[in-house]
């Protein structure tokens, strides 16, 4: 039997005290100098252990508060108190939410599912990923228990083209000419980051991770330095049409290769192909509405691996209106099922993952696997103030990250959404990650629960999601 | 605010709010039960500067009584009760100007989308005093956007004055199948759900067991083992199987009316039970036959059931073990989930129990919470249809839960299909929870609620468990009869699956 698949994860400390979502405030005015003070009473420590990093100018009772509020409630002199955190509330936007942000931090430190108690607290369903639920076996499917061990739930998926059928000569013997297949462990490659403080560490922290995880990394050409070359073989350059004479050297190296759509690249496959034979060739074009047909040209023009991308936040922009990642990417799956050819390539889609569930529905929706950037740069503590966009200096200070902290965080985040999705998988009785792509039959849409329940009754839906608006 | 039920509170001195006395009943007496922690949370916060002469103007104007002159000094103000601004009162009558009022900034960091602060500190009130919180404070809905929160009722009048409470009837039965075994029927159409043993400390199970013995429903054992200290409650308690068998004994099964399977829970379907190794003290270990200290796993699924023959096979055997209890089978909402509630009906439940994906939890991976199966509302409607479909509506106990929170949304899930639901987190919530979502680690609940550590299990007394129980279904029973009224019902089972009483928000004639 092959070795299991296991990501090895062991906390590793933040550089910088994390945002809170809370913060306690308590003052002395008023103090009744209690014998017994409530401060002392914490079960979490908050008030013994509390110190003050003189760095950052920053008090880490925060940190340490788990929000029970007992010495809120409990100070006979009512001085303390404690409220929202107005960095917490400003930090990330609509799409990368604090939560989500402060999520994966926990997830880079610990390498642990985020567990907790009491029941879901979000909204009824959103937009993007949140209008999609996963199904779950009941009663006569099996589960699958991936996570204490007891079965074996692989997640491995092989990128590449794959025959559509075998052949075999007048002896029949088969005749093969398998195109070339790599396997990645996880449904996940590292996308290129579209923004952050980058820097040659930064690069080395995350090839280094995808080296260890066994999977790829998309890195610009521009971004080459020969230390990286210790992890060439993970490593998928980024080029333009122009770049691909000038390194040559780094098509030589690389197993797969990644080429910008500028709509000619049928062209620049064939030449690449005549020279490289043994290289895989991944196009990178947008998604929008006529990604599907695009798709289809690239992939009868023998792309191994077409990674289909929206913005960061997972939206396209089409000329009838916005439409998110998995729309789209679910018409372009669905329209190479219809033509017979789906299996004849990989499908990477990618923008807007920032959690483990958006993996899981990301193939749901028709992707072999998908592409994670921005969440890399949170394991590495982005607060995504976008300073570095406008060229300020770095809150965090990620271009000076030390390589091995930052690939033990990414391998802690990885190894904390792996779980995640074996999670998922076990739920739906799948074994095989694989088993998971388009299938929709798997998952529930809130436009379809809507109108099979609430259209019955109702009528017309005439609101869009109204994403949390009370009366 | 709905005037009739305010009628059924007198204010005395200075607006302590009691119920009227009514005639010695079948219903349990409300007591005034405050929060058990010196400063209770509300809404506001109104500070008394030393300004104040204290002359106890505000007491006499406040209708609330958040304040109270106690010989010749002002009382601390009772912050939660009042009803801030639009009331404001104090504030211009004080001759001194000493008082201001403001938002609590604690409202900031409880609470939730789905228990929003509001919705918290109205189930905190009505647990102290069995009365709906007077005031502009939401107590109907929460503010996930969807479901429930967007589903209101087609009232067809005002409500009522002096309405004859008790000649309204809010009973269910349990036994549709009429096939001789207990005719069970409840005085609420709503019970009380599962938590175990070692995931609630002792004082939380029988403060729950009296309450619903009180309102004469049930509890539930949850998967742990049912302790000797229920007993005297066993004809209001259900227990539990779940695929761990943690605690199940013939006896245990032989105890009780109502005999609950767990398939599945709705905060994390498809997965198993956790209980981590710091909650399993020696009292949980020895209830589930375990050891003390280490982490316990509950399967999934059972692995004795993998077909309908094998679900049969179940129920059968409990219902050989004990020939009068009824069967609940407890499963959760994935997308044929009317397929299995038929399954269920044949293989011979009385009860389907339809647990959605946003119920309550002692610990649960997130991303199971947020986005395994569906969320309640659908899945009443698919079952209730399905079920009149099939010709066996009328022989089955549709009870629906997971993420019912208010009196509201339980008449909004019986108006959907569902003959009665299964509550949680409200009784967490009653008792004190602020939903700080730690529940699972280290020692546990550290109000005292949700943990089995000998220190933190002392902060709660049993008798004040007891009514602050009493107290929130009462003011919920009051909002049943005036929901009914309001919908020229007089019993609560004229409305299950009358969704023509219904509208929703996001639809077209709303």
């Amino acid at each position: 039997m092959p070795k299991k698949y296991h990501i090895h994860t062991e906390t590793v400390a933040p550089r910088f005290v994390p945002v809170e979502k809370g913060t306690i405030l308590d003052w002395e005015a008023g103090c009744l100098r209690c014998f017994k003070c409530v401060k002392r009473k914490c079960i979490y420590g908050a008030y013994n252990k509390r110190t003050f990093d003189i760095r950052q100018l920053s008090d880490t009772i925060d940190n340490i508060c788990r929000n029970c509020l007992i010495c809120v409630q409990s100070c006979p002199g009512q001085i303390i108190t404690k409220t929202i955190n107005p960095e917490y509330e400003q930090m990330g936007d609509s799409y990368w939410t604090a939560d989500i942000i402060s999520r994966q931090w926990y997830q880079a430190e610990t390498g642990s599912i985020p567990v907790s108690g009491a029941g879901y607290a979000g909204p009824f369903s959103g937009p993007g990923f949140d209008d999609m639920w996963t199904d779950m076996s009941e009663i006569v499917r099996p589960t699958r228990d991936g996570i204490h061990g007891r079965e074996y739930i692989n997640t491995l998926v092989s990128l590449g083209r794959k025959l559509a059928s075998f052949a075999f000569d007048d002896q029949g013997e088969p005749v093969l000419d398998a195109p070339a297949e790599i396997e990645i462990p996880i449904p996940m490659i590292f996308g290129t980051l579209p923004f952050g403080s980058l820097s040659k560490d930064v690069y080395l922290a995350m090839a280094g991770a995808a080296a260890e995880l066994e999977t790829l990394i998309e890195i610009p050409a521009e971004a080459w330095d020969k230390d990286l070359e210790q992890y060439a073989r993970y490593i998928v350059p980024v080029l333009s049409e122009e770049q691909i004479e000038t390194h040559a050297n780094l098509i030589e190296s690389a197993q797969v290769v990644e080429i910008k759509d500028s709509g000619k690249s049928e062209g620049v496959l064939k030449t690449l192909r005549e020279n490289n034979p043994d290289t895989m060739v991944m196009i990178k074009t947008a998604l929008n509405e006529n990604c599907p047909q695009r798709v289809q040209v690239l992939a009868e023009a023998g792309a191994d691996i077409i990674h289909v991308y929206a913005d960061r936040n997972g939206n396209v922009d089409c000329e009838d209106k916005t439409w998110f990642v998995k729309d789209i990417s679910r018409k372009v799956h669905d329209h190479l099922v219809d033509l017979g050819i789906r299996d004849s390539v990989t499908i990477i889609s990618s923008g807007g993952i920032a959690m483990a569930e958006h993996v899981a529905k990301g193939v749901i929706c028709g992707a072999d696997a998908v592409a994670v950037d921005v969440p890399l740069l949170l394991a590495l503590e982005c607060r995504m103030c976008l300073r570095c966009e406008r060229g300020l200096s770095c809150p965090v200070e990620i271009e000076n990250v030390y390589p091995e902290w930052g690939k033990a965080r990414i391998i802690n985040l990885i190894g904390a959404w792996r779980n995640q999705i074996l999670e998922v998988l076990g739920a739906m009785g799948l074994r095989e990650v694989r088993r998971l792509r388009g299938e929709v039959g798997r998952a529930m849409f809130f436009e379809d629960l809507e109108a099979q329940t609430f259209g019955e009754l109702f009528g017309k839906r005439i609101a869009e999601p109204s994403h949390g608006v009370s009366e | 605010m709905n005037k009739d039920l305010r009628a059924h509170r007198n204010v005395e001195e200075h607006g302590t709010p009691v119920l009227q006395s009514s005639s010695p009943s079948e219903f349990p007496q409300v007591e005034c039960t405050p929060c058990r922690f010196r400063n209770a949370i509300g809404k506001y916060r109104l500070r008394r500067s030393d300004a104040c002469v204290a002359c106890g103007t505000c007491a006499e104007v406040c209708p609330y009584g958040v304040h109270k002159k106690k010989l010749n000094k002002m009382a601390r103000p009772k912050h939660y009760l009042c009803t801030g601004f639009e009331c404001n009162k104090c504030v211009e009558a004080c001759p001194e100007q000493a008082l201001s009022l403001d938002e609590n900034p604690v409202t900031k960091v409880i609470g939730d989308r789905r228990w929003t602060p509001d919705l918290l500190i109205s189930t905190w009130y009505m647990a102290e005093t069995g009365q709906v919180p007077p005031g502009g404070v939401e107590y109907k809905i929460g503010d996930s956007g969807g479901g429930f929160d967007r589903i209101r009722f087609k009232f067809i009048k005002e409500p009522g004055e002096d309405l004859d409470i008790e000649s309204f009837s809010t009973r269910i039965p349990l036994n549709r199948l009429k096939d001789g075994r207990a005719d069970v029927e409840i005085g609420l159409p709503v019970y009380g759900g599962g938590m175990s043993y070692g995931s609630i400390s002792l004082n939380t199970m029988v403060g729950r067991a009296r309450a619903w013995q009180a309102w004469d429903s049930f509890t539930c054992t949850g998967e742990g083992g049912y302790p000797q200290e229920l007993y005297p409650y066993d004809d209001h308690v259900i227990t539990q199987v779940a695929t761990g068998l943690f605690g199940v004994r013939e006896e245990t099964i032989q105890r009780v009316k109502i005999v609950e399977f767990k398939y599945a829970q709705g905060a994390k379907p498809g997965l198993g039970g956790h209980l981590l190794g710091d909650k399993v003290t020696p009292e949980v270990a020895a209830m589930r036959e375990a050891v003390p200290g280490s982490s316990l796993f509950s399967p999934f699924p059972f692995h004795s059931v993998y077909s309908v023959e094998d679900h049969k096979k179940h129920i059968d055997w409990i219902k050989a073990m004990n020939p009068k209890a009824l069967v609940s089978v407890k499963v959760s909402t994935p997308t044929d989930v009317d397929m299995v509630a038929v399954g269920s009906y044949y293989a011979g439940a009385h009860i389907i129990h339809l647990d959605g994906s946003y119920g309550g939890t002692g610990a649960a991976p997130e991303i199971a919470k947020k986005n395994i199966a569906m969320p309640i509302e659908y899945a009443i409607v698919k079952v209730h249809n399905f079920l009149k479909e099939e010709g066996i509506r009328d022989r089955m106990t549709v009870i629906a839960s997971g993420g019912v929170r208010t009196a509201y949304d339980v008449a909004k899930a019986i108006a959907l299909g569902a003959d009665g639901v299964v509550i949680g987190t409200s009784e967490m919530v009653a008792l004190g929870c602020i939903r700080c979502k730690n529940c699972e680690s280290g020692r546990g609940c550290t109000r005292g609620i949700a943990t089995t550590d000998p220190e933190l299990s002392q902060l709660m007394e049993l008798e004040w468990a007891t009514q602050r129980l009493i107290n929130l279904f009462g003011a919920w029973r009051l909002q049943f009869v005036e929901i009914l009224d309001r919908l020229g019902m007089t019993d609560i089972r004229e409305l299950v699956g009358r969704t023509d009483c219904l509208r929703h928000l996001d639809y077209e004639g709303s």
